[in-house]
Order: C-alpha cells, then sequence, then structure tokens
C-alpha cells in the first residue's frame, strides 16, 4: 500500500476495499520496522492515530468523507499538536507538550487525516541537513550514510520510506524544497501568507511558510487544498481566496514560457545534476514548452541576504525561551539572569547559538543600518529581478541543490559550506514566491529535484506544470530499496 | 569583519546565552567567517533603495480591540518549570 498514490488509497476506502484502521494499522507497523534506520520520527502517536482512524470509518461508512478521509500524514515537529510532545528537534522544548494545535494541524485533522506522529528536524529548523536535531540526524532512505537534508529531514525521508502518505513541512530558506530534492519526493513552499503560521514555531518570521511533502503533484494538490486559507490569528496570512488545485492539474502546458536563470546553472553545479535537469527541460519541450535563458542578477547575494535577515528574526523569536514558562530550565539558578543564561545555553544547541548571535549583533547599536537595513534593501534589489523575469516567462526552473545528497558529517563541522548549500532556494523565500522541487533522473543513484519558481499564489499553475511532467515521465514512481531490521 | 573573544563575550551576554571560555575561541572563528559571506553585500550600491518590510509588500492587518481568548492560565501553567498560586516562580530578583 506504501507505495499508492493518495486518490487510489483514497478510492480504495471509500470503496471499503481497506478500512481506515487497517490502512493506519499498516503504516504503524511500517514505522516499527523502519523508523530505527531512518530516525524519521521523534514521536509516533499510534493510539491518536487509531482513534482518528476509526473517526475517519465512520465517516466512510456514513458517506460523509472528503478526498483526504482516512489518509496517514506526519507532521513536523515544528507544529504544535494538542497534548502531544512538541520539541522543533530542541533539548528546549523536550518537554514541552503542546496545549492546542497549530491551524495547519487543526485543518488537516478536520479533513479526515489521521496523525502518524511527529518528525524529525534540523533544531528550530536551523539547518541543510538535519543533523542539528536534538534527536540525532536522520538518515537517507536511498543511502542511509547521507542526509535527507533539511530542515524538514524527517518528512521528506518519511514519504520517501513509505512511513507515511504525506507530511507536513516548513521552509523559511529551502527546508522542504532541498529535502525533498534529496529524497526523491515532491515539495512544495507555498508563497508567504498562504497557509497559516499560527502555531508553527516561529524561526524567522517573514521568510517561515508551511508546505507539503507527498509522493506526488496531484497527491501535494489535495493536502494543500485543506491547509491553505486565510487565518484570522496569523497577522500575516493572506486574504487571498484559495482556487481549486485538483481542478488545475490537468490544465495544458502547450505555450508554457520557462525561464531558466543563468546565475542557477554556473559554477558549483554538480555536472550530473546539471544532466537530469537538462533532461526534464527537454521533456518540457517535448510537452509544448518553450525554454529561454533570463537573469537573476541579485540572485547570488541571496545567500549573505539571509544570513542577516534569518538570523535577526531568529534572535528576537527564540528569546521566548527563558525557562520560566515552558520549555527547558537549569538546575538552582542563583539569579534571575544566571536562570536565562545557563538555561538557554543548555537547552540550545551550537547551530542555534550561532544564529541567535549573529542576529544579536547584526541588531545592536551602531550595526542596524550596515547589515539589517543593507539586507532589507538588497532584498527588495532580489525581488524585483523576480518581478522583471514574471514580465517575460510563465515559470522558473532550475536545480534545488548544487548536488545530490551529501555524507553526514560532510559539512557538519563548516556552517558557511553548509549555507551555501541552498544557494537556490532562499532567494524564493527573500521574494516570498512559491517554489516546488519534484524528482527528476537520477545521478549516480542518488535523487535529483527539479525546481519550479511561481509568481505570488500560482500555487496551482506550479502543481499542475509539475503534474504533467509526472503523467510523462516515472521518475517520482521511484522508491528506495528499505530491508526491516 | 572578525570578532574577537571579547566581542563574543559582550553578544552572548545581550543574547542572555552562558558561554565558556574554550567556546569563546570556537564562537569568534565560527561567528568571523559567517560575517565574511555576509560581507558580500557591500559589493552592491543600494542607495536610495527602499529596504522590504514585507514580502508581499502587504499593510499590518489590524483587528478590533475585543477579548477573543479565553481564561487558560491553568492549563498552560501545567507545561510550567515551577508555579505556586497561579503565578509564575523565578528565583528572587528584588532583596
Amino acid at each position: 500500500m506504501h507505495d499508492q498514490s493518495m486518490s487510489a488509497l483514497g478510492a480504495a476506502l471509500r470503496a471499503r476495499a481497506i478500512s481506515a484502521r487497517e490502512l493506519t494499522e499498516q503504516y504503524l507497523k511500517r514505522i516499527e520496522q523502519l523508523n530505527a534506520k531512518i530516525n524519521a520520527y521523534i514521536t509516533v502517536t499510534a493510539e491518536q492515530a487509531l482513534a482518528a482512524a476509526e473517526r475517519a470509518d465512520q465517516q466512510l461508512a456514513a458517506g460523509t468523507a472528503g478526498p483526504l478521509t482516512g489518509i496517514p500524514i506526519a507532521h513536523k515537529d515544528i507544529f504544535c499538536t494538542n497534548g502531544v510532545k512538541t520539541s522543533c528537534g530542541s533539548r528546549m522544548l523536550d518537554n514541552f507538550v503542546a496545549p492546542y494545535n497549530a491551524t495547519v494541524v487543526e485543518r488537516l485533522q478536520a479533513a479526515g487525516m489521521p496523525m502518524l506522529g511527529k518528525t524529525n528536524m534540523d533544531e528550530f529548523a536551523m539547518g541543510s541537513s538535519n543533523e542539528t536535531s536534538f534527536f540525532g540526524p536522520v538518515h537517507n532512505p536511498w543511502d542511509l550514510e547521507r542526509v535527507p537534508g533539511g530542515s524538514s529531514g524527517g518528512s521528506a525521508a518519511a514519504v520517501a520510506a513509505g512511513l507515511c502518505v504525506a507530511a507536513t513541512g516548513t521552509d523559511t530558506g529551502g527546508s522542504i524544497r532541498q529535502p525533498a530534492a534529496f529524497c526523491g519526493v515532491t515539495g512544495i513552499k507555498p508563497t508567504y501568507g498562504r497557509c497559516s503560521r499560527w502555531g508553527m514555531i516561529a524561526f524567522a518570521s517573514s521568510l517561515d511558510q508551511a508546505g507539503v511533502f507527498a509522493r506526488s503533484a496531484a497527491d501535494a494538490a489535495l493536502v494543500l487544498q485543506a491547509m491553505a486559507g486565510f487565518d484570522e490569528r496569523d497577522s500575516t496570512s493572506a486574504k487571498e481566496p484559495v482556487p481549486d488545485y485538483a481542478a488545475q492539474l490537468e490544465d495544458s502546458i502547450a505555450g508554457l514560457k520557462i525561464g531558466l536563470p543563468k546565475e542557477y546553472f554556473g559554477e558549483g553545479l554538480d555536472p550530473g545534476v546539471a544532466a537530469s535537469i537538462e533532461a526534464a527541460i527537454k521533456e518540457y519541450e517535448a510537452l509544448g514548452a518553450s525554454v529561454r535563458e533570463i537573469s537573476l542578477p541579485n540572485a547570488p547575494l541571496s545567500v549573505p541576504v539571509y544570513y542577516v535577515v534569518a538570523p535577526a528574526e531568529c534572535s528576537s523569536n527564540l528569546a521566548r525561551f527563558d525557562g520560566v514558562r515552558y520549555g527547558h530550565r537549569c538546575e538552582a539558578p542563583k539569579d534571575l539572569e544566571d536562570l536565562y543564561k545557563r538555561s538557554r545555553a543548555e537547552g540550545f544547541g551550537p547551530e542555534v547559538k550561532r544564529r541567535i548571535m549573529i542576529g544579536t549583533y547584526v541588531l545592536s547599536a551602531g550595526y542596524y543600518d550596515a547589515y539589517y537595513l543593507k539586507a532589507q534593501q538588497l532584498r527588495h534589489l532580489i525581488s524585483d529581478d523576480f518581478s522583471h523575469a514574471f514580465e517575460q516567462v510563465d515559470v522558473i526552473m532550475g536545480p534545488t541543490t548544487p548536488s545530490t545528497a551529501f555524507a553526514l558529517g560532510a559539512k557538519s563541522n563548516d556552517p558557511v559550506a553548509m549555507y551555501l548549500n541552498d544557494i537556490y532556494t532562499i532567494a524564493t523565500n527573500l521574494a516570498g514566491l512559491p517554489g516546488l522541487s519534484i524528482p527528476v533522473a537520477p545521478a549516480d543513484g542518488m535523487p535529483v529535484g527539479l525546481q519550479l519558481i511561481g509568481d505570488v499564489f500560482q500555487e496551482g499553475r506550479l502543481l499542475n506544470i509539475a503534474h504533467r511532467l509526472q503523467q510523462a515521465t516515472d521518475w517520482h514512481r521511484m522508491t528506495p530499496s528499505l530491508s526491516a531490521g | 569583519m572578525a570578532l574577537d573573544t571579547s566581542d563574543v563575550a559582550k553578544i552572548a551576554h545581550l543574547a542572555r546565552l552562558a558561554i565558556s571560555d574554550g567556546e569563546r575561541d570556537h564562537f569568534s572563528t565560527e561567528l568571523s567567517s559567517i560575517l565574511n559571506l555576509v560581507e558580500q553585500m557591500s559589493a552592491i550600491d543600494t542607495t536610495g533603495v527602499e529596504p522590504m518590510a514585507h514580502p508581499l509588500h502587504m499593510a499590518q492587518r489590524l483587528r478590533p480591540d475585543q477579548v477573543t481568548e479565553t481564561d487558560n492560565r491553568d492549563q498552560f501553567q501545567q507545561i510550567a518549570p515551577q508555579t505556586e498560586d497561579g503565578l509564575y516562580l523565578v528565583p528572587k530578583v528584588i532583596e
């Protein structure tokens, strides 16, 4: 069952060929067999999943089921889940049981999706390899010695390994698209403000956005449909109507104008990855699309700009973790300052500390104009580059990452080398645009992701463009060979 | 831009992070290498460019000043490290 599409599973559930309880049990069993190898889940919520599956079965029997009723999902451990540990991959929140559900969780629960558990992630979503998690790294299902990508590495690996049908993730600088590329699954980061951030633990509030991992664009469309939309509890939620994504999937892409930014095909791109991307672009041409080179001249500055904006916002957001109201508290504090300093020093790992300190520095008196203001100005230029590009083309395509998944430990001692892995994904977040990664031809046996970037609120068009390729090719159907043990 | 260990100590204090002497050396190297990356920004002249405050250039939405939440104090304090009579406890601040 674990390699079937969501619509096939939905049809089997509605035809009563399988019950939601049986389907959930199968996934729980697979998690039991394989999670020790992959470490994709921090928490497995078997009891809640089975109870939700039984409610789904009642709806299926009553004929009130929707397209997602009874389909098991996993949530990144950054989303608050009522009564369930929500660790954000950190020792700081190892003892945190959320007292409410995130809007995204609430909506998918209302759609009838049983939650199998909470997936592993880089600590506070800060990382590109899942190695900064307090709960240990996730192993890439395609090669257990390699990273799954990050920060939503557990969600990507869980979908790739068939440990859930779909999973939620968040993307601040590439944290959905990069692990989707490394694990060979489909991942979409919607437009900033498309999905509610309420109950999603904040990292960099002007960049964070929730999205989906699934085995295909068609599956992702169904989940995004249920997640997206205005939420008055998130002050940056967009008041834009949500179109019917599934209805758009089959639209023709004849005459589609694809832009290839020359900055995304230069030095530093692995030749094997480049060849896979070129092969996918050729498929699009065969489907009637036209291709032209474009330029995003300021895109190469997106990494430096990001490493001012994101740490600045993180240093402010993470100030709330002070050992007073919830989360980790140090033993025997001698005074209030000692309580703050030791609770935070013990609760946060090295990458989170680095980013808090960089953020604190760039926001400190005398440095604000040189760093934060300058970064926000450059952010405007990066965003304008995209606006100009979308006057000429319908969609921008390129590699999601410069290489395939790297070995565990290969970059963990060099923060800057790790940061440069997100060179093709970060600009999209700075401009607030939707981005999607789909698996294309592997390179040396490892998955490669093709990135699609659209104009604001063009998620439906991106899913449509991805779906058309997935109808014409089998790349998204490849699965890693995993044996229990 | 290079940060020395005394810069790191000052930043760590502002961020309320306890760090040991050994960590100070380590962080000064790492933070300096990150700031070197960030220095690439200075290659572009941004004179007169409006800073981007919101990715979609939207204005901040306001809501009526009405009570929308109920009192969940007891529930929220169940996950607190230390409370007493509905108050959060911290070490004595005023002698």
